[in-house]
């Protein structure tokens, strides 16, 4: 069988069609698996890994650490915030002393982008992006494909439009790249502010009306404000951005056809998407979640069959 | 490379229907008993005797499984080729149940040490017992031996028991391969 092109995941740029094809035909199995009642395999039994998160992850860090475990690999846990990078380590130093205890895989989030191409050149452990800064979260573009694969059948073909802040996200930029590769059409949409100068050179079309935005879409994935990363005002008030890019119910049943509503979480209800889009049929935002631990279980699985 | 027939599709046939007929003998009316076919290639097994049990003998309602046991085998990262999984298809428990597991080739009796441990993920069998179609003697790494065999043959490690079946291959047919 094919194994994946990479030994790294650190961005979905980096990854062809078949390596999705891939993740996604394992991580077929590894659903099945989390759905016994015995969820854990023994695979990855000789296989150590360590969380390092520099950056603040409730989501990512749970379904990394349960897709860990339910591959049987050990695990360890860093984050930032407890640790002598305050007291002034670099990057390759803190990581190398982490290896030295004999680890064989480094999942990271970083708020600085490149952070995980930059540690996949300087030590000798396969690195999985967690996030890095604006720049990529390729696990949660996996899971949102495979998630509009599950609810719709293929990717490709189907017509994505991904709004809010575009701009800060990485969340958008990896989906822009995952849907891409699989043939989906792809439109971007929020305020002008929000969204990268020459964005259409990633073959996107960008659209400013939320309403025709969504007449055209088979799928809306709706993104938080990265407040965190917002550095000047990019638009008036939040309430004047929840009345032209926010998604609610009423909006929703005026469309000439019934939508799927994703969101990567964390949600800010009442901003991007009230409660009862948020938690309506349409809606598979907790379908994503659970995908997350069986992409993450085939990435890591994949990854670690490279380790030799 | 050469190759000699080990069993053609008559004998095949033959084989499966006694195969068919011990497991009759043990199990009857296979009410407390599942049957379970290794994946990829020990499911055709299964699927044969199930067929048969259904057919010719009027057994009803046989629960049959799929059972994938890559992720629980023991030479992950150790081979040279990546491990490719298959479906799982298990709709049932198998909490206190009379299992039966069901393989092509039994050789060196790693695929069974790992199938005894992923049937542990669907619960506590009551027993388990070991139904094969050929049985390499004298190569087993591990104390495994079979419960029902089809047929015992002497391969020298060099040597490559080929099963192909009309479902898949066009035909029913084994052979003995010098690699």
């Amino acid at each position: 069988m094919s194994e994946l092109s990479v030994n790294h995941l650190l961005g979905i740029k980096y990854l062809n069609e078949k390596d999705i094809q891939l993740i996604f035909e394992t991580a077929d199995h590894f659903k099945e698996v989390i759905n016994r009642s015995i969820k854990k395999v023994p695979s990855l039994r000789d296989i150590t890994i360590a969380n390092i998160f520099f950056e603040n992850s409730t989501r990512t860090k749970l379904s990394f650490e349960l897709a860990e475990k339910r591959l049987s690999a050990d695990v360890i846990n860093f984050s930032a915030g407890q640790s002598s990078v305050k007291k002034g380590e670099t990057l390759i130093d803190t990581v190398n002393n982490i290896l030295s205890m004999k680890v064989d895989m480094v999942v990271m989030r970083h708020p600085n982008p490149g952070a995980g191409i930059f540690l996949s050149k300087h030590v000798k452990a396969a690195i999985v992006n967690a996030g890095d800064g604006a720049h990529e979260h390729p696990t949660q573009a996996l899971l949102d494909s495979f998630s509009i694969r599950e609810k719709l059948g293929d990717v490709a073909g189907k017509n994505v439009v991904i709004v809010g802040d575009i701009l800060h996200s990485r969340v958008a930029l990896s989906n822009i790249f995952a849907l891409k590769l699989q043939g989906a059409n792809v439109k971007v949409c929020g305020p002008k502010t929000l969204i990268p100068k020459y964005i259409e050179s990633l073959g996107v079309g960008v659209e400013t009306d939320l309403k025709k935005a969504l007449n055209w879409c088979d799928v809306a994935n709706m993104l938080r404000i990265q407040n965190e990363r917002l550095d000047i005002s990019y638009f008036p008030t939040t309430r004047e951005y929840t009345q032209q890019f926010g998604v609610n119910k009423n909006l929703l049943d005026n469309l000439d056809k019934e939508i799927v509503i994703m969101h990567p979480g964390p949600i800010n209800r009442g901003v991007e998407i009230t409660s009862d889009v948020a938690d309506s049929k349409q809606s598979i935002i907790l379908n994503q979640v659970e995908n997350g631990v069986a992409i993450r279980m085939a990435v890591i699985y994949l990854l670690a069959s490279k380790i030799k | 490379m050469s190759q000699k027939v080990l069993l053609s599709s008559k004998e095949i046939n033959i084989i499966l229907h006694r195969l068919a007929c011990q497991l009759l003998e043990n199990h009857l009316d296979f009410a407390n008993t599942v049957l379970i076919g290794i994946q990829p290639r020990g499911t055709f097994v299964a699927e044969r005797l199930t067929k048969i049990l259904k057919e010719e003998y009027g057994v009803k309602n046989i629960q049959l499984g799929l059972l994938d046991i890559t992720f629980y085998r023991d030479d992950f990262r150790r081979g040279e080729k990546p491990l490719e999984a298959t479906e799982t298809k298990m709709d049932f428990l198998v909490e206190d149940k009379k299992v039966v597991l069901i393989d092509d080739v039994l050789y060196t009796g790693r695929s069974i040490r790992a199938a005894l441990t992923a049937i542990q993920s669907f619960g506590r069998p009551s027993e388990i017992e070991l139904l094969t179609l050929i049985d390499r003697r004298f190569s087993r790494h591990l104390p495994i031996q079979p419960n029902y065999r089809g047929r015992q043959v002497d391969a020298i490690n060099d040597e490559k028991v080929k099963v192909m079946w009309e479902e898949k291959d066009g035909k029913d047919i084994i052979y003995l391969k010098n690699k």
